[in-house]
């Protein structure tokens, strides 16, 4: 028994869905390796003697 | 694991939101609602840019365990009503795919809340999925009927890791939030699974009611609610309930024990066909006090740590006589 064939448009569809989704959690990493980066630095700097 | 001949590759593509379904959204929803409990109770002056990121950062944890689940329990998952429409046995995510989103997110989520917060966090973010995926999920699911007594450890310790993400430190007003859980567990599965029954036996998943009979089940509820109920009200004693508290776990710990002292006295678990076909909530008359009690238990805890939570965030002082 063959399997069923998916149709190309939404496979289509589909698939750019998932790399979309695939890119906004890249980013949001990005974006939160940076923000825990800078708000600790921040906090040493601030801690530092003058 | 062994993978049923139930699981297929149906004709749709993968979705986006197949992929969030792996993570199971609602369990991850408690689990940030009682990690916020553990960090806001520690009343620490923790930055709350870095508290809201270790909470994603929990969150997410939760939600790699749920996705290792999904990829090992896909075969007893299709053979259950409440399951079968899951991403892995309905056929719309491959069971590998489910394998890898767990691994990445699991090291994603405890790296990140190293960073964000403390190792001590981070090390107990990764032992709950650990306890969750390889002791629950691969072992003790599928070998004993304390599976969800033992496993219920899992579920528990999320206030422990937001605790200590807050202070660097887990002491024990933070294990009693976990025990508060942990001992919350038994009486709310066992209540469900005397009205799923069925669907575990047909699975082969030992729970209770299927090993022990639903008499037994009925009885260990109640002697679980009553070690339950007053361990509720031990958080007034330690300092981290006040009087809103007090009143709260002692009055909705009341309704605990005479709901658990129905289902005793019925015959919940007994009939064969215990559920109609709309929805969880919609049993057979002779299993209304077991799914009174599985309903009543998710309001009870709700309740009690919102309470903790707004009487820590509102700065309400504790009792405390220890």
């Amino acid at each position: 028994m063959s399997e069923p064939k998916p149709d190309p448009t939404l496979e289509a569809r589909a698939r750019r869905g998932r790399n979309i989704a695939l890119a906004l959690g890249l980013v949001l990493f990005v974006v939160l390796v940076f923000v825990v980066t800078v708000v600790r630095m921040g906090g040493n700097v601030g801690l530092r003697p003058l | 694991m062994a993978m049923s001949p139930a699981l297929s590759r149906t004709s749709a593509p993968p979705r986006w939101q197949d992929y969030v379904q792996l993570l199971k959204p609602r369990v991850m929803s408690l689990v940030i609602f009682t990690a916020i409990t553990g960090m806001v109770c520690a009343d620490s002056s923790m930055n709350p840019i870095l508290g809201g990121i270790a909470i994603f950062c929990i969150a997410v944890g939760a939600g790699a365990s749920a996705a290792f689940n999904m990829w090992y329990d896909a075969d007893i998952d299709a053979k259950m009503r409440r399951t079968r429409a899951r991403p892995v046995p309905s056929g719309k995510v491959q069971g590998s795919d489910a394998l890898a989103m767990g691994g990445v997110l699991s090291l994603f989520s405890v790296m990140l809340l190293g960073m964000t917060a403390n190792w001590l966090a981070a090390g107990l973010l990764a032992f709950t999925i650990f306890f969750y995926a390889v002791v629950y999920t691969m072992w003790l699911k599928r070998s004993t009927p304390q599976n969800i007594v033992i496993g219920g450890l899992a579920g528990a310790l999320p206030p422990v890791i937001g605790w200590a993400a807050a202070t660097g430190t887990a002491p024990l007003n933070a294990w009693l939030l976990c025990a508060i859980i942990f001992m919350w567990t038994p009486p709310h599965f066992w209540a469900l699974s005397l009205y799923t029954s069925e669907d575990y036996e047909k699975a082969g998943v030992p729970m209770m009611p299927v090993t022990a009979g639903a008499a037994s089940t009925r009885k260990q509820i109640l002697i679980y609610s009553l070690l339950f109920v007053p361990l509720c009200i031990v958080p007034v004693f330690t300092g981290l309930g006040g009087l809103t508290y007090l009143a709260v776990s002692a009055l909705g710990g009341l309704v605990f024990l005479v709901l658990a002292w129905r289902i005793f006295r019925s015959r919940a678990g007994e009939a064969a066909g215990q559920r109609n076909d709309d929805g969880l909530y919609d049993v057979k008359a002779s299993s209304k006090d077991a799914r009174n009690m599985f309903a009543f238990s998710i309001l009870y805890l709700t309740l009690l740590f919102a309470t903790l939570l707004a009487e820590h965030a509102l700065g309400l002082p504790g009792v405390g006589v220890l």
